[in-house]
């Protein structure tokens, strides 16, 4: 359910960014670590990007697998289930080497045509 | 009519997490500690702040209930003769399912600062969207009750691991439930490796004596801070 409230976060960081042009493709990463699901995502965000910029726009999601790094004995693996102790040492200290972006990385926009041109 | 690509690379919280940052300075330079306080519906929340926001040594407490309509909890809390301040989010899209930065910012005129040292805002019941929204707070506690069964770590991981203190509530009821306590914080374990928990009963007031000095202790620790 929270893929409605980053869908107008995504909305509201592209318009942004967008300067008034009409946005055609929203370039997003999305990191495993975030529970979004994808269809509820697309969903969400033609509802909310109805009446913006945003209104038509292509949601292209590319997805960040999760890896994570121990910080006592610097082991980074894959995970796929939420396990975050160190399988190497079990130990605690970890960070998450990606897995939690939700980062718009770029947008296409359509220009209109310079007429001024010499 | 052509194409352009533009780069962005921007999170796309990053404005939630600007007017956060506008809160905690707020909240900073009034002394007062702020604390997230959430958890699914029906764990016990309101019964745990009702176990002690009236009996904290030498901390005035303050609340700011978050509720998707009425003031059920804001009017539990008033008879307790603590400042309690509502905010009902269904002004916002539909009723938004969780308070954010932006939320907390417009009810700061109407919070009592001057007067408090400890102010907890009680989020919205759910386990999914509040643990996104940083809301200007210095720690985030969560209540995990026991009548959820033991896998809600695993399915719910966000929420499990954007928190300082898991409260593990209504453990009086272990008895009559098949649920294997140490199983569930193994899982919580799993999720979130040395998180401080805390078990306890907010009906029987087992365990309350910890979830009060924790709450004491943080905002005497923020105030030496400051």
């Amino acid at each position: 359910m929270h893929e409605l409230s980053l869908s107008s976060a995504i909305v509201n960081t592209v318009a942004k960014h967008a300067h008034g042009r009409r946005v055609t493709v929203v370039n997003l990463r999305v990191g495993r670590l975030r529970q979004v699901i994808p269809d509820t995502l697309e969903f969400y965000f033609q509802f909310v990007a109805r009446d913006s910029v945003c209104e038509g726009a292509q949601l292209m999601q590319e997805v960040i697998p999760a890896r994570l790094r121990c910080r006592t004995c610097d082991h980074e693996w894959a995970i796929e289930i939420p396990a975050f102790r160190c399988p190497a040492c079990t130990g605690s200290d970890v960070e998450v080497a990606s897995g939690d972006e939700f980062e718009v990385e770029s947008i296409e926009v359509e220009e209109a045509e310079c007429i001024a041109q010499r | 009519m052509h194409r352009t690509k533009v780069k962005v690379v921007e999170e796309a919280l990053d404005a939630n997490n600007t007017i956060a940052a506008a809160n905690r300075a707020d909240f900073e330079r009034a002394g007062v500690t702020v604390i997230n306080f959430m958890s699914a519906p029906g764990a016990g929340k309101t019964t745990l702040l009702e176990r002690v926001v009236a009996d904290l040594p030498g901390v005035r407490v303050g609340v700011l209930e978050g509720d998707v309509h009425g003031s059920m909890d804001a009017d539990r809390l008033a008879g307790l003769h603590v400042p309690v301040t509502q905010i009902n989010t269904d002004a916002g899209f539909g009723g938004e399912c969780h308070l954010d930065a932006n939320m907390v910012r417009s009810a700061i005129p109407s919070l009592p600062l001057a007067d408090i040292d400890l102010l907890i805002v009680e989020n919205v019941g759910n386990l999914v969207c509040p643990a996104e929204f940083r809301i200007g707070e210095d720690a985030r506690v969560m209540v995990s009750a026991v009548t959820e069964g033991v896998d809600k770590p695993l399915k719910y991981p966000l929420m499990f691991r954007a928190c300082e203190l898991v409260i593990v509530n209504k453990i009086d009821l272990l008895p009559h439930l098949d649920v294997d306590l140490d199983h569930l914080l193994y899982n919580i374990d799993q999720v979130h490796p040395d998180v401080e928990r805390m078990m306890l009963s907010a009906r029987t007031g087992e365990g309350v004596d910890a979830w009060r000095d924790w709450l004491t202790q943080i905002a005497v620790r923020e105030e030496a801070v400051v």
